[in-house]
């Protein structure tokens, strides 16, 4: 299940760009993810990505990207070769367990209308 | 799992309107008809920041300038939303600025167009952010989970381009005599052009069939040229100003403006390279890249000189 998220390669382009360069990957500046937080009290939410040479200037960039209309009072950025998610085709059996226990949910219980505003 | 219940179960996601993710299987041609499609919307807000440039040191106030200034940065930012989708299905920066560079990729054929007076910010805010925004509301519903998300944020911030440039419209029709002529021939010449970012005739369009039943786009070229005319129809009123089209017509039965026929082969020309400044254009934008070479390289430098007592410990 350690599926790291790739996002810098895939070698199927579309007609007009057929025949396409061999651009090394290595000279590129690494990629973050941006994660935001609106305001005070609110969770830091993604974004969504940027280049940048390293944390600092990920940092500004996400400032300059991001934020320009007050959208954010904190920022977070971490390389996206660090985050590792689920392999999609795989979620039908990861969250299947959870689908039965509908007694986990409040309506589940039926209660006397005195007390069922509880 | 086969082929053909991937295809199945792909299409069916987007029969129910579940967003595609990255991650997620997704055909062949799905991805390439989404790298296209959103990497060349990418360049077009690159590229169009070139026409708006040019009058940045112009402005007529500070204001006008501090404003022009702030639309442009916002374009800036579109291309990167953009871009940052595209590379979601696994095209690369680099290669995407190689296939614009070089010409195999397209822009928007717009802003092979000059900007050649003040007025003419007032047009292209109005009509060009306008015409994008047409485009761009309904692409907030496309398929392609990133895509709709870089739309969504997009729009937040294209309603302030198109009310700008009507305000410097509106103040020039308020204005002398000349900034009155200026106005006209400013909507006169941008007019058509705007027409023409909707894209070929819709029986002209042989990618649209199939682009929408994958709700790559959810209209056709046809219809949001129509909803388009419509908007600017009405809206050319309140500036006293007329929009150089005499088979502009409201249609009681169609209840839509009917318009004049495009002229598609100017549209082709232009697409095809042969506008009035698609060299210019083109030739800004590769210098601009070869000129910040140095930066990226210095910062590059500069990040792995601070990296490598880190790593020794580590
Ligand atoms: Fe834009
Ligand atoms: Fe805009």
């Amino acid at each position: 299940m350690n599926n790291l998220i790739k996002k810098y390669f895939y070698g199927d382009y579309g007609e007009i760009e057929e025949g396409g360069s061999n651009t090394s990957q290595e000279n590129q500046w690494p990629l973050w993810e941006i994660f935001i937080r609106s305001k005070q009290g609110l969770d830091h939410k993604h974004v969504g990505s940027l280049h940048a040479a390293d944390a600092k200037m990920a940092i500004e960039n996400a400032r300059d990207v991001y934020t320009r209309r007050l959208e954010g009072v904190s920022i977070w950025v971490v390389e996206s070769k660090y985050i590792t998610a689920n392999n999609p085709d795989e979620a039908g059996e990861l969250f299947e367990p959870a689908k039965d226990k509908i007694y986990r949910h409040p309506t589940f219980y039926k209660l006397p209308d005195k007390v069922n505003h509880m | 799992m086969d082929l053909e219940k991937l295809a199945t179960n792909f299409q069916q996601k987007i029969n129910e309107e579940i967003k595609i993710e990255p991650k997620d299987w997704m055909p062949d041609a799905y991805r390439k008809t989404n790298i296209r499609q959103i990497s060349q919307h990418a360049h077009s807000e690159i590229v169009g920041m070139l026409p708006e440039g040019n009058w940045i040191t112009r402005a007529p106030s500070l204001k006008r300038k501090a404003i022009l200034l702030a639309k442009i940065q916002d374009e800036a930012g579109h291309g990167l939303y953009l871009y940052s989708a595209a590379e979601t299905l696994g095209i690369s920066r680099e290669e995407m600025l190689e296939q614009l560079h070089t010409g195999k990729a397209k822009y928007s054929s717009i802003f092979n167009y000059p900007s050649l007076t003040w007025a003419d910010m007032g047009a292209i805010g109005w009509l060009v952010d306008g015409a994008a925004i047409v485009n761009q509301i309904i692409l907030c519903r496309t398929s392609y989970g990133p895509y709709s998300r870089a739309m969504i944020r997009i729009c937040k911030e294209e309603s302030f381009h198109q009310r700008q440039g009507f305000e410097i419209l509106w103040v020039l029709s308020q204005g002398t005599k000349e900034q009155k002529a200026m106005c006209q021939d400013a909507i006169n010449r941008w007019w058509w052009p705007s027409l023409m970012m909707f894209g070929p005739k819709d029986d002209e369009s042989p990618n649209t069939a199939q682009s929408l039943a994958w709700k790559i786009k959810i209209k056709t070229n046809d219809e949001l040229r129509q909803q388009f005319v419509d908007m600017i129809a009405e809206q050319v009123k309140v500036l006293g100003m007329t929009l150089p089209d005499p088979n502009l017509k409201w249609n009681t039965k169609k209840l839509h403006y009917d318009f004049g026929e495009i002229n598609w082969q100017e549209f082709w020309n232009v697409v095809n390279g042969n506008g009035p400044c698609n060299k210019q254009r083109l030739n800004a934008r590769i210098k601009a890249h070869k000129d910040g070479a140095w930066v990226r390289e210095a910062a590059s430098a500069y990040a792995a000189k601070k990296n490598q007592p880190q790593s020794k410990v580590a």
